[in-house]
Order: structure tokens, then C-alpha cells, then sequence
């Protein structure tokens, strides 16, 4: 079976396994949108949608009546209703790039999910193997680079719908975007002036950065990054919230007064696009998070992947350890995107103003202090070590 | 009026990073995220109607069984969005009854106009007409939602009040009216 797969042509290789995290990631950013509608109920004390239910499920004592109760067919039927509804064009817009900004929404989002690694397995010799699509060694910065392309579509988006609000909510969004980026990209920095040591091949690779944090107990190359670098993580999960869109820092929908935002004029398919589009960029950021800072598929700190699998006795059992991987690399970004959610529903949205003044006034001069210590920080101990 | 001057203390520095007050508010959402739902599961679940609650207006009869309603048209003129329309009826001379004034022919509440504010229930000399607990009524058609005066003594039922004001009456008449 194994031998069958890795005697496949590249080509054929890469496009099962292109399809096989689309297959997992588009669920996911489907189901987003219901567990959205769940948490929100269940922070507020209410129960959420539960009354859907196909007939033939019925009959299915408990799982059938659990799954009702946990609004798994309202989002079959929500993803029915959004598929099949009319879908308005309206007249005053830009039909062509109107079109195309829900598809330019979707290409980041996905492309992005190419150079995460998501798992690992042990080879015959025992070195931990990453599963990814793409190896590229600059690893996150490709992240970067792709997925502050998403901004396109809703600036995009924002244009061609050719009314106010829309357009105001894609130049807010531009805005935000860039002053974000900025502190993202330079809280991150410590991380890889940590895992880079000289004389050795520099690297960007997340694979690198959880083989960082795959120490047993004496060693501190156990401790989660979070740990480590706390200020770091969270400048980053700071600004992965603006870079996502998420409350407190939606600005770029505002519903309460941009009525939606750059989604205003949109309905039906391309609508819900854009939001896969938007729980597809969570996802992936919440995997970059965990990879970054939490040790990706380490279960706990200071117990690796390869002290489990050493523990349970697979080591011959390279498929087993990949899926034990996946599920607890998995679980780790479900808990994020949970989080995403809990602070949705917990926090109201700023000002403009105020998301502003965070963003320059306080991310940036924060990130580049952090920058500026750890650096030396790290710069001592690699002298005296 | 006095002047109160509220001092606006300047936000500390953990304010200004807004980050104890998010943490704070996390928690608060955690507590609600395991405390009981407080969602009443609506068709299976049903409110609890308070006493003196003004449901859909009904006809009662007493407990003997006789209509109360002796179409007077109170009902009819104090009704504001003029729901109510009756058609007074004779009561016959051999029925059981026929000691009472007389009886409505036909009682019509057009629930498409009732504005539920039970005036034709303050207003009724006999206790006849009562806004019970029923509180969801719908109907397929703008005539199903008419409620005739069958309807209205079947959604009704019997005030059990022990006024027996008629048959008072007609003892009272049967010794010349004269003061117990």
C-alpha cells in the first residue's frame, strides 16, 4: 500500500495529496461557519441551531438525535440554501472584477495550506519527516507572502460593488492589513533568530521551528515557544486577529455601520465564498500559531512526537504516527479557532481609530523592542554557549 | 439642579492595554459557556401563563351549562378595532334557559382585528366574555381566523363561578320580588 503510493508519478503524487488537505481544510472552513453559530450560542447561554434533521438520521438511536442537537444538518442545509438561492448581480456594478474577487478570496486562502506542514511521521532511521505538500525552505515567509494576498480580493470586492460601503470597508481593510503585517512579521522574527545558529544553513522552515521545541524535559529546546518568547506569541496572535478579520478587529465588515462591509452587495455563493475564504485563512493561521508557538504536533511540552511514539511502540507504524500527528496537530488548531470564536463573542470591535493607534502606536514599537532584546538576548547566549 | 462633577479617573497602564479587561471578559463568557441554557425549547417547552394573562378572547358558559352571554353588544361597542359582532338571538319559551333575557343568535371575535386589550372582558356585565391563556392562533385562511360562537364557547369552556345570577332572579320574581 505504502510502496504503491511512493512508486506514483510526482505529479499524480502531489495532486492526491493537494486533494486530500482540500478535502480536510474545505470541511473545516465549512463547519467554521456552524460551530461560529454554536459557540456564539453557547457562550450566550442558548442552545443554538438543533432542530434540523434528515429523516433517515432519525431513526439512528442517539448519533442521530446528538447530531440534530448539534446543528450538523442545519449546515447541510445552510450550504444547500447558499448553493442553490438566486444570485443577484447587481446593476451598478463592475461585472468582471465583481465576479472574480469571491475566486481571488478562495486562491490564497488555499494556496497558503501548501507549505504548512500539518503532521510528521518517524522514518526507518527515526528523524522526524514532516507531511506537507510543499517543503519550500522559506516556509513562512511564503505564508506571509500568499496570505496578505487575500487583502486583493477585498479591495477588489470593495471597488467593484461601486457603492459606499463596501468601499469603505475595503480601504479600512487595506489599512488595517498593512499596519498588521508589519508587527506579524517582525514579532515572528525572534523565533527564527533562535533556531537559526551560526555556521549552519539558515532557514525559515516551520519544520525547523517544531523541531525547536522537540526537546525532552532537561533541555529548555522542550519548552514551547510560547513560553520562551510570550510577547512574542502574543503580538502575533494580536495581529493574526487583525489579519483575519476577526472581532475585535472587524473592520472590515462593521456591520453596525458599514451594513456588511466589502460583502455588502454580495449574495448567495459568492457570499459564502468569501466566508470559507475568511474561516480558511483562520485555520491556516491558527496552524502557523500553533506551529509557531506551541509546539505543532508535540502532544504536550517537553513530550515530543518521537517519546510518544517510543512510549506506544510504533515505530515501525509510520502511517499510525503520521494520523496520531495530524489528530493532535489538528485538535491544537480546532482549540485555536475556538478561541478565534470565544473572543469573537466576548469582546465588542474598536474604533477605527483605536485600531490604529494599536497597530502603530502599540504592536509596532513592541515588536521591534522584542525584536531588539531577544536578539541580543540570544546573540549572548550563542557567545557564551 | 446641583452640578455633580463625576472625576474621570485617567485608565491605568493594564487598561490601556486593554488585555486584564479581555481576559476578564473571556472568563465571563466561559462561565456562561457551562452554565444551564436559559433557551425555553419552544413547541416542546411552553411559557408559563401568568394569572390575568390576555390570551384570545372567549365565550364561557356556567357551570349548569348555559350560555352567559345575554347579547347585550357592550362587547360590540366598547370593542376598539370593532372585532366583535352579534347577531342577538330570542331564547325559545320551553327551553330550560328561558328565564334569561336573551342569548346571542351569533357571536363573531375577528381575531384578524382583535388587539387583545380586554376591554370587552372589563366591560361585560355577565363575566361572560374572558381573555384566557391561549396564546398562539393561526389559521390557514382570513376566514378560519373569524371565531364563531361554537368556536368560541369550545375554546371557552365553564367559568366556574357560583353567581347563578338569573335563576337568583327568577326565585326573587317567584315571591314577588319582596327583600330577603
Amino acid at each position: 500500500m505504502t510502496e504503491f503510493f511512493a512508486n506514483l508519478h510526482p505529479v499524480i503524487l502531489g495532486l492526491l495529496k493537494g486533494l486530500a488537505v482540500i478535502c480536510v481544510i474545505f470541511p473545516i472552513a465549512g463547519a467554521c461557519s456552524m460551530a461560529e453559530r454554536k459557540v456564539s450560542a453557547w457562550l450566550q447561554g442558548r442552545y443554538g441551531p438543533n432542530r434540523v434533521i434528515v429523516p433517515w438520521f432519525a431513526w439512528i438511536p442517539f448519533l442521530g438525535r446528538g447530531l440534530q442537537r448539534l446543528g450538523v444538518f442545519n449546515l447541510l442545509a445552510d450550504g444547500g440554501k447558499l448553493l442553490f438561492k438566486e444570485d443577484p448581480l447587481p446593476g451598478h456594478v463592475n461585472k468582471f472584477y465583481f465576479m472574480i474577487a469571491p475566486g481571488i478570496a478562495m486562491i490564497p486562502a488555499f494556496t497558503t495550506v501548501a507549505v504548512v506542514p500539518f503532521g510528521a511521521y518517524l522514518d526507518a532511521a527515526g528523524r522526524v519527516v514532516p507531511l506537507m505538500l510543499a517543503n519550500v525552505d522559506v516556509g513562512l515567509l511564503a505564508v506571509f507572502a500568499i496570505a496578505s494576498l487575500g487583502i486583493y480580493s477585498m479591495i477588489l470586492a470593495g471597488w467593484a460593488s461601486n457603492s459606499k460601503y463596501p468601499f469603505l470597508g475595503s480601504v479600512r481593510a487595506s489599512a488595517q492589513l498593512i499596519s498588521y503585517e508589519l508587527s506579524l512579521t517582525i514579532s515572528v522574527l525572534p523565533v527564527f533568530l533562535l533556531i537559526n545558529r551560526p555556521g549552519m544553513p539558515a532557514t525559515l522552515s516551520l519544520v525547523e521551528v517544531v523541531q525547536q521545541q522537540s526537546g525532552v524535559f532537561p533541555s529548555w529546546h522542550g519548552l514551547w515557544l510560547v513560553f520562551v518568547m510570550p510577547v512574542s506569541a502574543l503580538i502575533f496572535l494580536v495581529a493574526l486577529f487583525a489579519e483575519t478579520n476577526r472581532l475585535p478587529f472587524d473592520m472590515i465588515e462593521s456591520e453596525a455601520d458599514l451594513v456588511g462591509g466589502f460583502h455588502t452587495e454580495y449574495g448567495s455563493f459568492k457570499w459564502s465564498l468569501f466566508f470559507v475564504a475568511e474561516y480558511s485563512h483562520m485555520t491556516v493561521g491558527s496552524g502557523v500559531f500553533v506551529l509557531l508557538f506551541f509546539g505543532g504536533w508535540n502532544p504536550l511540552p517537553w513530550v515530543p512526537l518521537a517519546t510518544v511514539v517510543h512510549w506506544l511502540g510504533l515505530q515501525g507504524w509510520p502511517v499510525l504516527v503520521g494520523a496520531i500527528s495530524i489528530v493532535i496537530f489538528l485538535a491544537k488548531v480546532l482549540f485555536m479557532i475556538f478561541f478565534f470564536m470565544w473572543v469573537r463573542w466576548t469582546v465588542p470591535r474598536f474604533r477605527y481609530d483605536q485600531v490604529m493607534r494599536i497597530g502603530w502606536r502599540g504592536l509596532l514599537p513592541l515588536s521591534l523592542l522584542n525584536l531588539v532584546v531577544y536578539a541580543l538576548v540570544i546573540a549572548l547566549l550563542q557567545k557564551a554557549g | 439642579m446641583a452640578v455633580i462633577h463625576v472625576e474621570r479617573k485617567p485608565l491605568t497602564f493594564a487598561e490601556r492595554t486593554y488585555l486584564p479587561q479581555v481576559f476578564g471578559g473571556l472568563l465571563i463568557t466561559l462561565k456562561h459557556f457551562f452554565a444551564p441554557r436559559v433557551t425555553l425549547e419552544y413547541p416542546e417547552q411552553r411559557p408559563e401563563i401568568s394569572p390575568g394573562y390576555r390570551g384570545v378572547p372567549t365565550l364561557v358558559k356556567d357551570p349548569n351549562g348555559r350560555e352567559k352571554c345575554v347579547s347585550c353588544q357592550l362587547c360590540e361597542f366598547v370593542c376598539p378595532p370593532k372585532a366583535i359582532r352579534i347577531t342577538p338571538g330570542e331564547i325559545p319559551a320551553d327551553a330550560p334557559a328561558a328565564h334569561v333575557e336573551k342569548a346571542p343568535l351569533e357571536f363573531e371575535i375577528n381575531m384578524l382585528r382583535c388587539i387583545y386589550c380586554g376591554l370587552c372582558e372589563e366591560v361585560c356585565p355577565e363575566e361572560a366574555i374572558v381573555l384566557q391563556n391561549v396564546y398562539s392562533l393561526c389559521g390557514y385562511s382570513r376566514d378560519e381566523l373569524v371565531n364563531n360562537k361554537e368556536k368560541l364557547y369550545e375554546l371557552g369552556g365553564t367559568l366556574p363561578d357560583r353567581h347563578f345570577k338569573w335563576d337568583k332572579k327568577k326565585e326573587a320574581a317567584g315571591h314577588g320580588n319582596a327583600h330577603a
